[in-house]
């Protein structure tokens, strides 16, 4: 019988516009991380040689972000040489991804304690500084049919029949619903706001958000990948896709996810560490699962996974209180909430990546505190968290409050 | 308004900055309030053609305010008060209107931030007018915008060592390097100029405004540049021991800065000179280091109401290491000075020590042949003691024993007139005791030199009993004269920086005694922020040198009929030299000196001094050794040893290279809190001895919450 592995606590920097003008692009990523830690350590009171790991989620590992930046990270807060650190990198899953290594470790027995987040400044790092085949090698990109994201989205809203206005919609419902949220402060309990070396205040809520946003703002916006589209990509999706005759572009700055600055920690163990430690759990990891789908639409692995990780469980769609599927693009949650039956009411209740951004590394870790968070105003028990994932991969995480 | 503002007839808008009742233009509330204003007005000008900022001083602007910067503690505020400077700094460069810096004399830290953010700078081409940001040797950092602009302007390897040692630059080597565009003769064609250029450029932008701008040598992702910043923190590590922010804040600022925008960089800068200026270091370094240096070089220890004397003609008894020093430093300053010893080929080689000092600055071209010439023949070797007539101050310099002062002391004596000061540059005999010898002991005075005399700055006063009030006005301005820096202290066994500066090797001495690892006190030493370890220091002041001070103390203590003191650390010196190790001269001590490879630790140390299992971390063996020298000088001040707090501070710095983070030995009390200080030196005291109890004078500060003053 393998033992729990407990979420003790989850939380995160508020998430800053992703560009030379972002209150946070001046923050480095090594410091967003740094204050999440020290930030663990003050709540909780435990000393750092306890931790055996910190797993820390980054797409963009160069740079600032570059070699390891989780043992970085947990020198440079003056955690104990004994902690060790890993960056890892499942795209848009890797904040979850790290989430689940702790509770796989955890649950084997073999770690007591590990730290899981994620961090992404993408302000600093823009996304694609580090390169890569997949998009970059000719031969691979052109065996894999690769095309931008972007364009599968669009795809997933062509197959499916979601019209402009259907992502537009969903997209005032996000800056709703995290506007709501915030303006109740919800999101307080967890969001640790971002101070300076001196100890003063740069940033302390979701830069992103507009409580005003409109159908008819959102409308006036441009398609983003329509241009993308007639270069090539399109034909290439396409002859993955023979009955499409035409992509219809609904995707724009508005109904994706933004580009933000932040990170994310969760503090994962046993239950013998946390008593031992005197911490009180919040909820344990129930399943985890990760998945690959078809690559060149490439996000469509969410229902999937989610699937794959409910099965695990031994549970049904019908057993989640409440689901966070990362707003990568619109189209992308709204398939899953058709493919899965799922109930829109009990769908990203706080708002997502679309109204608030998508710190690619970190995002997944975010979503789980968010969700945590809530099911706790709620007095509500389990959620699932999911997240597409670049190359065609989907991902799953199920929680329960204990 | 300390601003003039005036308009010509092409439209040019001259600010000279005038600020009342200074002597200089200083960036402080005041100022930032005139610059507002000044450029509130600039903006409402409806056909301005652009604008010149100079300034009626001599200097164009001297820096910032240090005054607030002693008290500032509110980072937020800071902070914000140079964000508010910035905002104007920028609107002038991002106005659209050509902006022309007319720098007429020295522009130092803030004021050539000043300058940097105008288009154009033309710099009056005379000596005084340097340029620079020293703001790190006091602990600061240019956060004006200096490093944003520096960098933006030079590149990060060009710019980054100009920014980290505060290196000031003459006309010359600044328009080498392209801070400044263009040099002007005179007062008229500096303005001249400044409008030619106005004229023009009627729309200039700042190059890093311009689209398409890159940093010149590349930003720290360019390889060659990554290549140069990974080796950077290392070094200055080497350099520092992580004991001075401001360096290594310079190099983040610079670095972080070059990564992003420069609104972003600009704001970077800024905090992290909030985070320096409010840090207890700037304090220390602006205390030591400009209030009480100026203080002291101002003649604060002077004694008033004596017209300032000019030494005519100084006569050197002994010319060993010490005495041709002090020849040295008399002649560069240009006294003549009569070197004798009892050989003249003695005599011949103290000369020829200047011969040897200047000789390199010859060949760089430094100095000319002929200046080398006129300053050796300043010095009159000799074995004549009839020679020394007409020398209005005797410097002795003979070997430390009271017979062979004597018979020196007498037979100058009797060749000067009544008036002559006589000094003896003793560093362990007290000075009444040697002016019993002397007709005229009112006359007579301590001289303490350090050596070597060429390279350090400090000389100690030392008042014997009978020392009169003139005579010290004398020798304090002979100590200016010859450029250095005088502190003066009352006669007491070591005076003050012998005595003190004791207490370090002892320390050490005592940590080999308990059996701690000598590399680790040594290590200990280096990062306390001393320039080497207490045994390497011993070894060149030399352990044979330590054991003849201490049995002449010894013997004058009995015939006084007084009480030896026990000293632990004599029975290490005693075991040393049992095992003939008396130190670097004498061939080896705790270190040996191979000829042809670095000195290393000497092995027997393991076996005189076994280790004990129980090893002191580096911070309790730092804390001992910064301590004990706080505590000894804290009972030269309750003694009236030491008769200023700025003369204890910088006599520490100065005199045998005390921390100067700390800002020296008194202000390091002031560093750790009084109260907290009192309360730690008893835990010491009880953990490893007496030495560290509290004197009584720290106790009563601390009760009624006083500290030393840092001005």
């Amino acid at each position: 019988m393998s033992q729990e592995a407990f979420i003790y606590d989850a939380i995160r920097t508020p998430r800053g516009r992703g560009k030379a003008s972002g209150t946070l692009h001046e923050i480095k990523p090594v410091d967003l991380v740094a204050g999440l830690l020290h930030e663990l350590q003050r709540r909780h009171g435990f000393d750092s040689a306890q931790v055996d790991d910190v797993i820390l989620g980054c797409v963009t590992p160069v740079a600032d972000q570059g070699a390891n930046i989780a043992k970085t990270a947990a020198l440079y807060a003056g955690w104990d040489n004994v902690v060790a650190g890993q960056q890892i990198n499942r795209f848009c899953a890797s904040g979850l991804e790290a989430v689940n290594h702790a509770a796989m470790r955890v649950r084997s027995g073999w770690e007591d304690l590990v730290v899981a987040g994620g961090v992404e400044s993408m302000s600093r790092v823009p996304m694609g500084s580090d390169g890569g085949a997949m998009m970059l090698d000719p031969g691979v990109s052109a065996r894999l049919h690769f095309v931008p994201q972007g364009i599968g989205a669009d795809l997933i809203a062509t197959l499916e029949g979601f019209s402009r206005e259907d992502v537009d919609n969903f997209a005032v419902r996000s800056h709703r619903n995290a506007a709501t949220a915030a303006a109740n402060g919800w999101f307080k309990k967890s969001l640790i706001p971002v101070h300076d070396l001196n100890c003063l205040p740069v940033l302390d809520r979701d830069e992103l958000i507009r409580p005003d946003t409109s159908l008819e703002g959102l409308g006036s916006l441009a398609p983003s990948f329509v241009q993308m589209g007639d270069f090539g990509f399109d034909a290439v999706a396409m002859m993955r896709y023979p009955t499409v005759e035409r992509i219809s572009h609904v995707h724009t700055a508005g109904n994706s996810s933004g580009i933000v600055d932040g990170a994310a920690a969760v503090l994962v163990g046993s239950k013998e560490k946390g008593d031992a430690l005197g911490l009180k759990p919040r909820a344990r990891v129930v399943a985890a699962a990760v998945t690959g789908s078809e690559p060149t639409i490439m996000l469509t692995g969410p229902a999937p996974a989610s699937r794959k990780a409910l099965a695990k469980a031994g549970m049904s769609v019908n057993d989640i209180d409440l689901f966070e599927v990362n707003e990568a693009f619109a189209s992308v949650v709204l398939k899953f909430q058709r493919e899965m039956g799922v109930d829109p009411d009990k769908v990203n209740v706080n708002g997502g990546s679309i109204a608030m951004g998508h710190p690619l590394g970190a995002t997944g870790a975010m979503l789980l505190g968010t969700v945590l968070d809530e099911l706790e105003r709620r007095d509500k028990n389990t959620a699932l968290i999911t997240l597409c994932v670049g190359g065609g991969m989907g991902i799953a995480t199920i929680i329960e409050r204990v | 308004m300390a601003f003039n503002y005036e308009k010509d007839a092409h439209n040019i808008v001259t600010i000279t900055m005038d600020m009342p009742n200074r002597s200089a233009n200083v960036l402080n509330e005041e100022f930032a309030q005139s610059l507002k204003e000044t450029l509130t007005r600039v903006q409402q000008e409806t056909d301005l053609a652009g604008v010149i900022i100079t300034s009626a001083k001599k200097t164009f602007v001297a820096g910032a305010d240090l005054e607030g910067m002693l008290t500032v503690r509110d980072a937020g505020a800071m902070f914000n008060e140079i964000q508010t400077m910035k905002r104007f700094f920028r609107g002038m460069e991002k106005s659209g209107k050509p902006f022309v810096a007319a720098i007429n004399g020295a522009a130092m830290g803030g004021g050539f931030e000043v300058a940097l953010a105008c288009h154009y700078r033309v710099l009056m081409n005379s000596r005084d007018a340097q340029v620079g940001l020293p703001e790190v040797t006091l602990g600061l950092i240019p956060g004006g915008g200096g490093i944003t602009r520096m960098v933006r302007m030079l590149g990060l390897e060009t710019a980054l060592p100009l920014l980290m040692e505060g290196k000031r630059l003459a006309p010359a080597e600044a328009l080498k390097l392209g801070v400044v565009n263009e040099l002007a003769e005179n007062r008229e064609e500096l303005i001249e100029k400044a409008k030619a250029w106005i004229l023009a450029n009627p729309n200039p932008s700042q190059p890093w405004d311009a689209k398409g701008y890159r940093i010149p040598g590349g930003d720290p992702k360019t390889p060659k540049v990554a290549q140069m910043l990974a080796v950077a923190p290392a070094m200055l590590l080497k350099k520092t021991n992580g004991n001075f922010p401001a360096p290594q804040a310079i190099l983040s600022a610079a670095v972080e800065g070059a990564l992003v925008d420069f609104d972003t960089a600009d704001r970077i800068e800024s905090r992290y000179l909030a985070s320096v200026a409010t840090g207890n270091v700037a304090k220390n370094m602006i205390s030591a280091f400009w209030f009480q240096l100026n203080k002291i070089n101002a003649g604060g220890s002077r004694p008033e109401g004596f017209d300032r004397h000019t030494t005519k003609k100084v006569g050197v008894l002994g010319a060993g290491m010490m005495g041709s020093g002090i020849a040295y430093a008399c002649a560069t300053s240009g006294i003549p000075v009569v070197l004798k010893d009892t050989t003249l080929e003695r005599a011949e080689k103290g000369k020829a020590y200047t011969a040897k000092v200047l000789g390199p600055r010859v060949e760089k071209g430094r100095m000319k042949p002929e200046q080398l010439e006129q300053t050796l023949a300043l010095i009159h070797p000799t074995t004549e003691a009839d020679d020394l007539k007409g020398c209005d101050l005797i410097i002795e310099a003979v070997f430390e024993d009271r017979d062979i002062k004597k018979q020196a002391t007498q037979e100058a004596e009797a060749r000067l007139e009544p008036t002559a000061v006589f000094a003896s540059n003793t560093s362990t005999l007290p000075i009444t005791g040697l002016a019993s010898v002397s007709e005229r002991p009112a006359n007579f005075i301590g001289l303490h030199f350090f050596s070597p005399v060429d390279k350090m700055q400090l000389v100690e006063i030392i008042i014997g009993k009978e020392t009169s009030k003139e005579t010290l006005a004398k020798a304090f301005d002979f100590v200016r004269q010859i450029k250095k820096t005088p502190i003066v202290v009352n006669d007491s066994r070591g005076f003050y920086t012998s005595r003190v500066f004791a207490t370090y090797t002892n320390e050490g001495m005592l940590l080999l005694a308990e059996g701690q690892h000598p590399r680790a006190i040594e290590s200990a030493g280096v990062k306390a922020g001393m320039p080497v370890g207490p045994l390497a220091v011993s070894d060149e002041v030399s352990l044979s040198l330590m054991q003849h001070v201490r049995r002449q103390t010894e013997k004058d203590l009995m015939a006084e009929g007084k009480e030896i003191p026990h000293n632990p650390a004599n029975t290490v010196i005693d075991a040393m030299l049992e095992k003939s190790r008396p130190g670097r001269a004498g061939g080896g001590g705790f270190y040996e000196y191979p000829k042809d490879a670095k000195k290393h630790l000497w092995p027997g140390l393991a076996e005189l001094f076994p280790q004990t299992g129980q090893q002191l971390d580096q911070d309790a063996m730092i804390e001992r050794l910064l301590f004990i020298q706080a505590i000894e000088t804290a009972r030269c001040i309750e003694e009236n040893v030491v008769l200023s707090i700025a003369d204890a501070n910088i006599g520490s710095i100065f005199g045998w290279g005390f921390a100067a983070h700390k800002g020296g030995t008194a202000q390091f009390i002031n560093d750790y809190g009084v109260r907290n200080f009192v309360d730690r030196a008893k835990v010491l005291a009880t953990t490893y001895g007496e030495r560290f109890a509290p004197p009584a004078l720290l106790i009563r500060m601390a009760e009624a919450g006083e500290t030393f003053p840092m001005s």
